[in-house]
């Protein structure tokens, strides 16, 4: 019993995280039609900037600062690099954000060399938020939720009730329309795109610390929320947020689960899992969990 | 029986390229350049293979490492039984049985991609080439776990005195797969098949208005295309005697991409330039500095904002302009540009490297070039550095303008004839 | 500051200038090991400290009447292909002598591949120092003329580890976790053989095996340990995965005893906090607070110069391996790694820490071993002999439980070796 509720915790706040990243390449993508690959890239950069900025300022400043330096970034991304190639179409795109994701890397490399850093929970947040008997839940795990539905529920805010998020659900559908009427949508999409790094960019600052931040993270989280937007829907964000919970739980709870088949325990198939739901879903539903659209 | 008259170009092109694949090794004779040139010809099949997906068939793949390391495991364990002197076999034909298993698994997995195409297929792509990776390191029986399968290529009584020990040897083997691959491939590319990949890759509704379904015609394509990959996979498992997960990895699916369009997706021959630089950055210069990889990116950034038709296209554009003997013209613009951009590029190299210097734990932050040294935690390298990216920055930006102008010329003056 | 900066231009210039003036005449030796990715703390740990112990030995004159060591790093990202690529690498620039310790899969590859290529290339042969790739088989059934291991084995080391362990009246419920690779196999096996045989009382509650550095979350590991009630853990992880095990158990307030081969430092005291004090044991053949040591100056030295992040002295056994090293180029008068593998076989030599012994029938060094346990620091309440602190200043220092002679662990060999 207390196993089982801790394991869940875990694998809700793990699942939190992901739908953290998720979020961002969904909402990108629904938008843009652009499938970034460096989303994940920008979740590095998080770390290690809230990792440098927590030297300077203290953690509290760098929760704020590294996100909009993350978001600013992705801006300027956007701007420079993914409008003018917009023209070649969407396979240009995809592979733009692919070489950005090894610049990214690189750069991490060049800047903070290619060990870990030590990036800490802050004081405040280290030692034991509650018992569930005799197992300690670590405060941090607690705060890792609660930024996370923190910023789950202003993002539903913000596409639901302000004037830029209708603006922004308009263009999702029917672009040409809303630049007919006089809105700005080359910088809707600027303003996206640099939100959804933004986003990535906090979950890194808050995943960073809770984790390892080294230069091989991205590259590890990458692929799996690549296939919770898929198995979540392309472009649904209730779909990835389901896809993201499901995924979290189900990796958490393999490991610990030792029954085997054909001499290969449920705990060592843990990496697969994901991969495997993918496929399943695929030829069962290729369009996903809540998809609206095929590919 | 139509009259076909002898197309000279093509017999000297082919000759040539077999000529220069025979005496490469009698040229550069060093061991090193001997390790690059036989890594390159496995490249060289390797990409080809990738771009029969996406120049021929408009597949964009980020798991095509699966088809080639899959390959080469079944190779590694064909080598192995046969060193047991459990079946004779020659271990020059090797690479056929890595062929054979690159066609299996891509008859397996590509009638789970192919269904889809465009987006949704790179990601499924993307996610089976996960799903293979993280599969090797869970069955340790076939796949050896951590450590891969090893082996030894020198098997057997020697045929004409040849064991395949020596570099030199493996060198030829592996140059004769690569032309026998190239001539197939581009034979495969005349085929109907070829042309239908074309089509479907252009416009899928069409084709299916023709007549053809065009799931069937990507599924053919990858299977196709997975042959070729296998094969390359076991001249890479003869080539370093060993296999392991690295080989079905997202590093090696991602590299074979850059390789193939910085050569140049829309013509046949982009892969083969593709190929040879991709090899040249990933041994040689990474011989030279740990940055390797940062270039490799930045130029890969470079191709798709300004020449998605990647080395070939350059190459290409300017047949025309030969041919009309107006090529002298564009000397002097084009050696400005060069000029202009090995400026920024000295500039933009120092200030990488000094930035690696000063996070590198246990280097020395002194660089030396040319004869001159300097600290790297002093403030003058860098403004120099910066002046000189900056100064090559501007100048390029007049040279690119000084190239249009003449280039837009000549193209006008062609035209209006 | 100033002066400093062109102190250093002018010593970087001259280490420049000798090293292209001098390379013919040094004797290079590769150091085949992981330099980024999740392990590279545990690769720049053992470069920098070779680099140290190569200047120290030029410095006394070198070896062959003043001949210079160098040792040049190769990163191997861990990856037993990546390392026959730097190995292909390090032939083509002819290097003769190579070394390599982080992971037995990539120990497994490098010895086949040696072994294959002086098969091919009489004359050209390459020799294989291995200092910490501890996987029994390599001096058992897979070993080879051309490999010589400096560090305990896995076996070895469980068979101490045990031995202590068996007098702990207090262990009732062991659980096993594991990286999922031959050594991480070696140490689950031989810790379920050697309690069986010295405590058939204890209880295996848990067998875990994960992937290699590629674990980022340990929470559900430890859950697991949580729920089976286990006293004490065996682990034979190192590098992150160790340091983010024992971070995770801190963080779910785990209350275990540790038995470890890899606890001791680079990064691991300081992941731990105070919390670790008494509960975490190591099995190794080097601390900086052991009795009698004579490697203290050296040590010292060491800790004077270290990069910022690897504080520490840890591998003595490089130490050792330097030393005798030397001791067989210049028994051999030759520079010829075949000439030099003859002088090391069978080889005595005193270390700083007792006699050790090259065994001549597996290349296996046989040497004394302590069992350790990190406690506070003296500064820090601690007893009087935790000196040094592991890793800078974790707050935590390692004491001596038990010293165990070079004959305790010593085991039984099948090597068949095969002389050229």
């Amino acid at each position: 019993m207390e196993f089982v509720l801790v394991q869940t915790l875990n694998g809700i706040s793990y699942g939190l995280l992901l739908f953290m990243l998720s979020s961002g390449l969904t909402l990108v993508f629904s938008l843009m039609g652009v499938l970034n690959f460096a989303h994940a890239s920008f979740y590095m950069l998080g770390a290690y900037f809230a990792y440098q900025a927590s030297l300077q300022i203290g953690f509290w400043p760098a929760l704020v600062a590294a996100p909009l330096a993350v978001g600013a970034i992705g801006m300027l991304v956007e701007r420079f690099g993914l409008r003018p190639v917009h023209r070649y179409g969407h396979v240009a795109e995809l592979l733009f954000t692919f070489g950005l994701a090894y610049l990214i890397e690189e750069a991490v490399h060049l800047v903070w060399g290619r060990q870990a850093v030590p990036y800490r929970v802050p004081e405040q947040l280290d030692g034991p938020l509650f018992h569930i008997m005799s197992s300690a839940y670590p405060i941090y795990r607690g705060f890792m939720m609660l930024v996370a539905v923190a910023m789950l529920v202003s993002i539903w805010l913000a596409l639901t009730r302000t004037r830029i998020g209708l603006v922004i659900q308009a263009a999702l559908t029917h672009p040409q329309t809303v630049e007919a009427l006089g809105h700005n949508v080359p910088r809707v999409f600027m303003l996206v795109f640099g939100g959804g790094a933004a986003l990535a960019g906090l979950a890194g600052v808050i995943g960073g610390n809770a984790f390892v931040t080294e230069p091989g993270m991205a590259a590890a989280v990458g692929p799996i929320i690549f296939v919770i937007v898929v198995v979540g829907g392309m472009g649904s964000l209730a779909g990835a947020f389901i896809a993201s919970l499901v995924i979290g739980c189900m990796q958490t709870f393999a490991v610990s689960l030792d029954w085997s088949l054909g001499g290969i325990t449920i705990a060592q198939a843990a990496p697969v899992l994901p991969y495997l739901l993918m496929v399943l879903m695929l030829i069962v539903r290729p369009r996903g969990l809540m998809g609206t659209r095929e590919g | 029986m139509r009259y076909r008259p002898l197309n000279l170009g093509r017999w000297i092109l082919w000759g040539g390229t077999a000529l220069v694949l025979a005496i490469a090794p009698l040229v550069f004779t060093e061991s090193f350049a001997l390790t690059m040139m036989t890594q390159m010809g496995t490249m060289i099949i390797f990409a080809l293979s990738y771009n029969m997906l996406l120049g021929q068939g408009g597949m964009l793949s980020f798991g095509h490492a699966v088809y080639s390391g899959l390959g080469a495991y079944v190779t590694v364990h064909a080598l192995n039984l046969v060193g047991k002197g459990a079946f004779p076999f020659a271990v020059s034909l090797l690479p056929l049985v890595g062929g054979l298993a690159g066609l299996a698994f891509g008859v397996l997995f590509g009638y789970v991609t192919t269904r889809r195409a465009g987006t949704t297929f790179a990601m499924i792509s993307l996610g089976i080439g996960e799903m293979v990776y993280a599969c090797v390191l869970m069955l340790p029986g076939f796949f050896g776990g951590e450590a891969g399968v090893s082996t030894n290529r020198v098997v057997g009584q020697p045929f004409l005195g040849i064991t395949f020990g020596p570099a030199i040897e493996v060198y030829y083997l592996v140059a004769f797969w690569c032309f026998v691959c190239m001539a197939a491939m581009f034979a495969l590319t005349q085929t109907p098949l070829g042309r239908m990949a074309n089509a479907v890759r252009d416009n899928p509704e069409r084709a299916q208005f023709v007549g053809y379904d065009t799931q069937v015609v990507r599924f053919l394509q990858l299977c196709l295309s997975a042959f070729f990959a296998g094969v390359a996979g076991g001249l890479s498992c003869i080539n370093f005697e060993i296999v392991s997960s690295e080989n079905v990895s997202a590093i090696r699916s991602g590299g074979v991409l850059l390789a193939t369009f910085i050569g140049g997706v829309p013509f046949f021959f982009g892969p083969i330039v593709g190929a040879i630089v991709f090899i040249f950055f990933v041994v040689a210069l990474s011989g030279f500095t740990k940055a390797w990889l940062l270039y490799l990116g930045l130029f890969f950034l470079l191709m798709v904002l300004y020449a998605p038709g990647g080395i070939a296209s350059i190459l290409l554009m300017q047949i025309p302009v030969i041919r009309a003997r107006r090529f002298r013209e564009l000397l002097l613009p084009y050696a400005t540009a060069l000029g202009a951009a090995l400026v920024a590029l000295a500039g933009l190299v120092g200030i990488v490297e000094m930035v690696y210097r000063l996070s590198e734990q246990g280097a020395s932050t002194v660089l030396a070039v040319g004869g001159l040294s300097f600290d790297a935690r002093t403030a003058p390298p860098w403004f120099t550095f910066a002046l000189v990216l900056a100064a090559g920055l501007a100048a390029l930006h007049f040279a690119r303008r000084f190239v249009a102008a003449r280039w837009n010329a000549i193209q006008h003056e062609l035209a209006a004839r | 500051m100033k002066r400093h900066t062109v102190a250093a231009a002018a010593l970087g210039a001259a280490a420049l200038l000798a090293a292209a003036g001098a390379n013919a005449q040094n004797i290079r030796i590769a150091y085949i090991d992981p330099l980024s990715g999740p392990f590279a703390n545990v690769g720049e740990q053992g470069l920098a400290e070779f680099r140290f112990a190569v200047d120290q030995i030029n410095k006394r004159g070198g070896v062959l009447g003043g001949r210079k060591l160098e040792v040049i790093g190769f990163d191997n990202k861990v990856s037993p292909q990546e390392a026959l690529n730097q190995l292909k690498r390090v032939i083509d620039q002819g290097i003769r002598y190579i070394t390599q310790g982080n992971s037995s899969a990539v120990a497994g590859a490098l010895i086949e591949a040696v072994n294959r290529h002086n098969e091919r290339n009489p004359g050209k042969e390459i020799l294989y120092l291995n200092y910490a790739a501890v996987d029994p088989a390599y001096t058992n059934e897979k070993c080879s003329f051309w490999h010589f291991r400096f560090d305990a084995n896995s076996d070895m080391k469980m068979e101490s580890l045990t031995t202590w362990m068996a007098g702990n009246k207090n262990i009732k419920k062991v659980y096993l976790i594991n990286q999922d690779y031959s050594f991480g196999h070696a140490v689950k096996k031989a810790a379920r053989e050697y309690l069986a045989r010295k405590r058939p009382d204890i209880q295996i509650v848990g067998d875990d095996l994960h992937p290699l550095g590629k674990v980022s979350d340990f929470a559900p590991y430890v859950a697991k340990i949580k729920a089976s009630g286990a006293d004490s853990v065996i682990t034979g992880n190192w590098g992150n995965d160790m340091a983010l095990l024992v971070k995770a158990g801190r963080d779910a307030g785990l209350n275990v005893d540790w038995y470890t081969y890899y606890a001791g430092g680079l990064g691991t005291p300081t992941a731990m906090g105070e919390a670790a004090a008494g509960r975490v044991k190591i099995i190794a053949e080097y601390h900086a607070n052991v009795a009698n040591n004579k490697a203290a100056k050296w040590d010292a030295e060491y800790r004077k110069q270290a990069p910022k992040g690897n504080p520490d002295f840890y591998f003595l056994r490089g130490k050792i391996m330097w030393e005798m090293f030397v001791k067989a180029i210049n028994q051999a008068k030759s520079d010829d790694p075949k000439k030099v593998a003859y002088a090391l076989e069978g080889m005595r030599h005193e270390g700083d820490l007792g006699e050790v012994e090259m065994r001549r029938q597996d290349h296996q060094l046989i040497q004394p071993l302590y069992i350790m346990t990190l406690q506070k620091s003296a500064a820090r309440g601690g007893p009087k002999e935790a000196r040094i602190d592991a890793d800078g200043n974790s707050g935590l220092a390692l004491v001596t439980d038990a010293r165990m002679e070079a004959y305790t662990s010593a085991q039984p060999t099948s090597c068949n070796m095969k002389r050229p």
